[in-house]
């Protein structure tokens, strides 16, 4: 590794000389997060100058190798990166679904061919991805899945319906698990990506209680997918999926927290009842900040219990349902406007994180099982 | 943060089995708690620590200790919370040491710490609820001394102490930080009295009430008027101490309790086959695992000097007690009728998690503290 403090004066010149102004506000809804994809419409000159930028660094993805479009930094010099861009307030260049699953999942699962191909376009925010794993009888039973993938000599066809998949009206390419042998139930499901825009798939989104629609149904009729766009071995998918779930629910305890603060300093409540109750989940974040920075380490060192992403996923989710509860209460009349503000749309949106990505319920069958080890769990 | 290198992972294995084997419940909390020892705690171990040489935790290596921080004494702390062991570690070791450090009574007491000899204490709350800044015990000026008049109450450990480091007002008013002196107060010193009281867990904590105890100038510790950062000092060891103590009772609380429910029979089925009860224990897991995190951020931003470390130790200080109270409400419940009984050692995890609990500040009075340091 370069000098640390060479590396850290070198990445904060570079960002101060790179990062427009406008990136270095805080994202103040959906509409500032850059995703990119083919069909992106970039905010701003700001917002495509800053991608831009990034991505020929390969600091979008600053530890994936270089070879697949990643910066090639150690995971010191990714922390340093991660510190100088909150040290100027920096948004991400891009956020996607294949940096923060697909990637990871095809950096140990993938061909050689497969990473060459797909990753470096992750990395330059070229193709937007979806995930395509729950389905209308197969939910928190995700091994229950229909989806049907049949061989047919020179490539796959897929006939079924996923549901709750984030984006998918957005999303270029999809990764995907389909039932590909019904004698086994988690080892009958194979891990499949293949083009939105192939014959036979439709999307069609669902309105949520927040307003919103982030999430749709997809449909498979009949769609036609080449044989080498599997990821890992036939009927080996499950693996996959479950490595990728490990990620997704990294992703998803952080959500609302980590750039967050303290409530209590954000709201300045009146009230000392609800005061007293903004102390006690501040106490409750700041400790699962802790404990999100020690796992974090932990995994890095591979002394983390792999099952442990499972009680991330359940305290972080439940802590920003509480922090949504808070704010609501924080916020009285002024809160429960519809078309401005936001509070309650992300109140409402939030009560979707302690379901998405494996119920909290869910989680805690994982805890017990895995990590207690109680008999029948 | 960084993880446990390996010399502090030799640490904690050094600790975990030593405290496992001569610190369990059936040594060292029952045998004194059912001879009803005057101290609550046997001075036999405390050489066994000293000879491990783990009384030296927090003292310099040129006074010959191991010149550590608040990480190391975690360690050693989570432990004995594990354990349930009685022993003046917390009290002496780490609090009081850390208030003398730097000034001239660490060479007077050191040497005895180091020895496993001495045992030290220190009398800060004047009520019921801890509030170190109002304290009002009276020193008065007499000469080239100071006269010492009021009272102190939860003293741990105080009808043990060679040595009672006490907080008295100098100057300035109850509330104030300024105008606090610290005074080493020799435990035979005229007009000092002490109750020994015994609490619910079988450990003892003193009343004193001090009338015209007179003191030297050399009794000062620190600064006159300048009592509040060695004070402070002490106080942020303890409290984080104190969290990893915790952290240690809710882990032996829930080993304790999961053990069970991969043991209990009832309608033909293990209790812990039942999900109603795995995902209380799972809960319990995660939030222990938050707990540890939450005392381990604090031990470790005390000893970087990092400047938010007042927060993260009033954090891992509310964050644990209430996380050790959910462990043994849980470990008593899930135990149903036996966990009632004196018999079974469960519930004494629930009367050592009342004690530490209120021990610097509760779980109310950190809360408070988060919210004031963090602007609100």
């Amino acid at each position: 590794m370069s000098d640390p403090d060479q590396f850290r004066a070198e990445t904060r010149a570079f960002l101060e000389g790179i990062c427009p102004p406008e990136m270095r506000t805080p994202i103040r809804s959906e509409a500032d997060v850059c995703w990119g994809g083919r069909n992106w419409t970039f905010q701003s000159d700001a917002q495509r100058q800053w991608l831009a930028a990034m991505a020929e660094r390969g600091w979008t993805v600053p530890d994936w190798p270089k070879d697949y479009g990643g910066g090639g930094l150690s995971s010191a010099e990714a922390r340093v990166l991660k510190e100088e861009m909150q040290r100027i307030g920096a948004r991400p260049a891009l956020t996607s679904f294949g940096i923060s699953m697909l990637g990871p999942a095809l950096l140990k699962f993938g061909t050689e061919e497969q990473k060459k191909h797909y990753l470096p376009q992750i990395a330059r925010g070229e193709i937007r991805w979806c995930q395509g794993y729950s389905e209308p009888g197969a939910g928190s039973d995700l091994a229950g899945l229909q989806t049907k993938a049949e061989d047919k000599g020179d490539h796959w066809l897929i006939n079924g319906q996923k549901v709750w998949t984030s984006y998918a009206d957005k999303a270029d390419w999809i990764f995907c698990l389909v039932r590909t042998s019904s004698e086994s139930k988690q080892g009958g499901i194979s891990f499949l990506l293949f083009d939105m825009q192939t014959p036979g798939v439709s999307t069609k989104p669902i309105l949520l209680i927040s307003g919103n629609s982030p999430f749709c149904e997809t449909f498979f009729d009949d769609v036609k997918v080449p044989k080498d766009q599997i990821v890992g071995e036939v009927n080996k998918g499950w693996d996959v999926a479950k490595y990728l779930l490990g990620h997704e629910r990294e992703m998803i305890s952080g959500m609302g927290l980590g750039m967050a603060g303290s409530l209590g300093a954000t709201t300045k409540p009146a009230d000392p009842f609800l005061r007293a109750e903004i102390a006690a989940f501040d106490v409750d974040a700041l400790a699962f900040a802790a404990m999100s920075e020690r796992f974090a380490a932990m995994w890095k060192a591979g002394e983390a219990h792999p099952a442990s992403p499972s009680m991330m996923k359940y305290a972080g989710t439940e802590l920003n349902k509480r922090r949504n509860e808070l704010a609501m209460a924080a916020g009285g009349s002024d809160a429960l406007e519809w078309e401005n503000g936001g509070t309650a749309r992300t109140w409402l949106r939030s009560k979707g994180n302690s379901i998405e990505g494996g119920t909290s319920e869910i989680q805690l069958n994982i805890v017990a099982k895995h990590i207690l080890r109680l008999p029948g769990a | 943060m960084t993880l446990l290198t390996d010399d502090q992972k030799m640490l904690q294995e050094t600790a975990a089995s030593f405290l496992a084997e001569e610190g369990s419940i059936a040594k060292q909390l029952r045998h004194w708690r059912d001879i009803g020892c005057k101290d609550g705690f046997g001075h036999g171990l405390w050489k066994q620590f000293a000879e491990l040489g783990l009384t030296g935790i927090c003292i310099p290596e040129t006074h010959g200790g191991m010149g550590l921080g608040a990480t190391e004494a975690a360690l050693v702390l989570e432990e004995i919370g594990r354990n349930l062991t009685p022993s003046p570690f917390l009290a002496t070791a780490v609090v009081t040491a850390r208030a003398i450090e730097g000034t001239q009574h660490a060479d007077r007491w050191f040497p005895g710490i180091l020895a496993g000899e001495a045992v030290l204490a220190l009398a800060v709350d004047e009520g019921a609820r801890h509030a170190p800044e109002r304290a009002a015990l009276k020193a008065r000026r007499q000469g080239n001394g100071f006269v010492l008049n009021g009272a102190k109450q939860f003293v741990v450990q105080g009808a043990s102490a060679d040595m009672i480091l006490t907080a008295a007002r100098t100057a300035g008013s109850p509330g104030e930080v300024e105008g606090l002196t610290l005074f080493a107060v020799p435990k035979e010193a005229r007009g000092l009295a002490i109750d020994n009281v015994a609490l619910v867990d079988s450990s003892k904590a003193a009343r004193l009430t001090f009338e015209n105890v007179e003191l030297d100038a050399d009794a000062v510790v620190g600064e006159v008027d300048g009592g509040w950062a060695p004070l402070r000092r002490a106080l942020s060891a303890g409290r984080a101490g104190a969290a990893a103590e915790l952290v240690g009772v809710a882990s032996g609380a829930s080993a304790m309790t999961l053990d069970y429910l991969r043991q209990r029979k009832q309608f033909g089925k293990l209790i812990g086959e039942f999900q109603a009860l795995q995902h209380r224990a799972a809960h319990l897991h995660t939030e222990i695992e938050i707990a540890r995190a939450a005392a381990h951020k604090a031990a470790q931003s005390l000893d970087s000097g990092d400047d938010r470390a007042e927060l993260y130790v009033s954090v891992a200080k509310a964050k644990t007690a209430d996380v050790a109270s959910l462990a043994v409400r849980e470990g008593v419940q899930m135990h149903g009728g036996i966990g009632m009984t004196d018999e079974h050692d469960i519930g004494l995890f629930m009367k050592r998690e009342a004690v530490l609990g209120e021990l610097f500040g509760d779980v109310y009075y950190h809360r408070e503290r988060v919210a004031a340091l963090s602007g609100y």
